[in-house]
């Protein structure tokens, strides 16, 4: 297991996404390195440390996201100074609370070091490809599927979600988490079943049909899982 | 002012190294509004009290920790507890910036004096770790628009000062006067690195606090060895 380290000048920030975070990976260490040493606004190398130690206790290697300006700062001289860390613990060069997010979903998949922190940066390509990058409204939102992947030989079935906020951020990473351990690539409303920033860019609500397809070796399973996933409503009818 | 005009021969010791950053907490803490302010312009307005925070904790840690008995203390071992004390209690990104520039230099002093070779050598560790860390050249509206002029005097005017001593401070001085004339000139620069790059063109017409704020730790080491030429 990957321990995650969120450096941020504000503790309270770096808290919230801990909380946001720990929503979708409950098994996942995610500690606070933020705040100067009496907990003001900054960054402090000692606080840095003193978390990414406490995250190697716990796990096999730390992933570390951060913030602005000295956050980043801070976190690349501590890297620098601990010879030790070497090979456990990276930065990952991601935006801070999707970044985080992907990467504890990733975390709690089992993912290794380089898998947490490559997911985590991929969350920047998530986040800006579409169009110019200004609040263009994702077109899955529309519940048409953005890229309708060709199925070829494939299986596909349709799912209405049942539950009224639909594929929110607890649902989205239960099914992203679901369809990494099927081992089975499965596109969602057209996108990577098994990525929980593209699944939350659909947007898509209660009553909303989505289309579920795989294709190859247990396709036809997978989708019946990832159709039975979301059939329960993830426990909120 | 000038040393070589009294005469005295002055060593760029652990002693010198202390009594810089005892005059850098002093300079420091006078400037702290103005440095605050420079970065209310163009930042997030925090830099003066940040520095001071650091620098004061600085001066109590070196106060608290004696020179060793036994042998002379090296330059180093001074920089090297400002390093990281700067990193702990600074707060903002000077703290890795300074934290680093200091270590990098800590690293090169390793040894009781300073001749003029020696402080260049000490410069451009420092430099060479702002840039490293804030990954910033010249021109871009960054503490390095002071350090890299610093550095390129120093150079200039090592083995001009006369005897090895003088020498040490005559670079010193070149180095503290042209940080000077860099903090000065960022004025018209655009920054495109650090907070201040967000603003864009608006950045235009304010000194870069960071700069300003390197001017005077240099400006604060050659007090510390005019201090012992005239003790």
């Amino acid at each position: 297991m990957i321990a995650l380290v969120l450096v941020s000048h504000s503790v309270r920030l770096a808290e919230g996404l801990v909380e946001l975070a720990a929503q979708m990976a409950p098994d996942v260490p995610l500690l606070v390195g933020a705040g100067t040493s009496d907990g003001g606004l900054g960054t402090s190398i000692d606080v840095v440390q003193a978390a990414v130690e406490q995250g190697l206790a716990q796990a096999d290697g730390v992933a570390i996201l951060a913030d602005l300006g000295s956050a980043v700062l801070t976190t690349e001289s501590a890297i620098d100074l601990e010879d030790e860390w070497s090979g456990r613990v990276l930065l990952a060069q991601a935006p801070f609370v999707e970044g985080a997010v992907v990467a504890a979903v990733a975390a709690q998949q089992g993912g290794s070091l380089d898998d947490v922190v490559k997911a985590a940066v991929s969350a920047a390509q998530d986040l800006c490809c579409q169009g110019s990058g200004v609040s263009a409204p994702a077109p899955g939102a529309t519940g048409e599927p953005r890229v309708p992947l060709p199925v070829v030989d494939g299986v596909s079935a349709v799912v209405t979600l049942r539950n009224p906020l639909g594929l929110h951020a607890r649902p989205a990473a239960q099914v992203a988490r679901a369809v990494a351990e099927l081992g089975v690539p499965v596109t969602i409303g057209g996108v990577d079943g098994a990525s929980v920033l593209q699944l939350l860019a659909l947007g898509a609500t209660g009553g909303q049909e989505l289309t579920v397809a795989a294709t190859g070796d247990g396709a036809r399973d997978a989708v019946a899982a990832v159709v039975a996933l979301i059939e329960t409503g993830f426990g909120e009818v | 002012m000038s040393i070589d005009e009294k005469g005295s021969a002055v060593t760029l010791d652990a002693a010198w190294a202390r009594r810089w950053i005892v005059e850098a907490a002093a300079v420091v803490a006078a400037a702290k509004e103005e440095l605050t302010e420079l970065d209310r312009q163009i930042g997030d307005g925090d830099h003066g009290f940040n520095l001071d925070r650091g620098f004061q904790a600085v001066a109590t840690k070196l106060a608290e920790t004696p020179a060793p008995a036994d042998s002379p203390e090296e330059v180093g071992a001074v920089l090297k507890l400002v390093a990281a004390t700067l990193m702990s209690t600074v707060g903002g990104a000077a703290g890795p910036l300074y934290g680093t520039a200091f270590l990098r230099a800590a690293k090169v002093t390793g040894r009781a004096e300073l001749d003029g070779s020696g402080v260049v050598a000490l410069l451009q560790a420092a430099l060479e770790g702002v840039q490293t860390r804030g990954k910033s050249v010249p021109g871009e509206k960054t503490m390095v628009d002071a350090w890299h002029p610093a550095v390129a005097a120093a150079v200039a005017a090592a083995g001009t000062g006369g005897p090895p001593e003088d020498d040490a401070v005559m670079v010193l001085r070149a180095a503290a006067q042209a940080a000077d004339a860099g903090a000065t000139a960022t004025i018209p620069l655009v920054a495109t690195k650090g907070r201040a790059s967000y603003l864009g063109e608006r950045s235009a017409g304010h000194e870069d606090p960071g700069a300003r704020s390197t001017a005077l730790l240099l400006a604060a080491a050659v007090t510390a060895a005019e201090q012992a030429a005239a003790g």
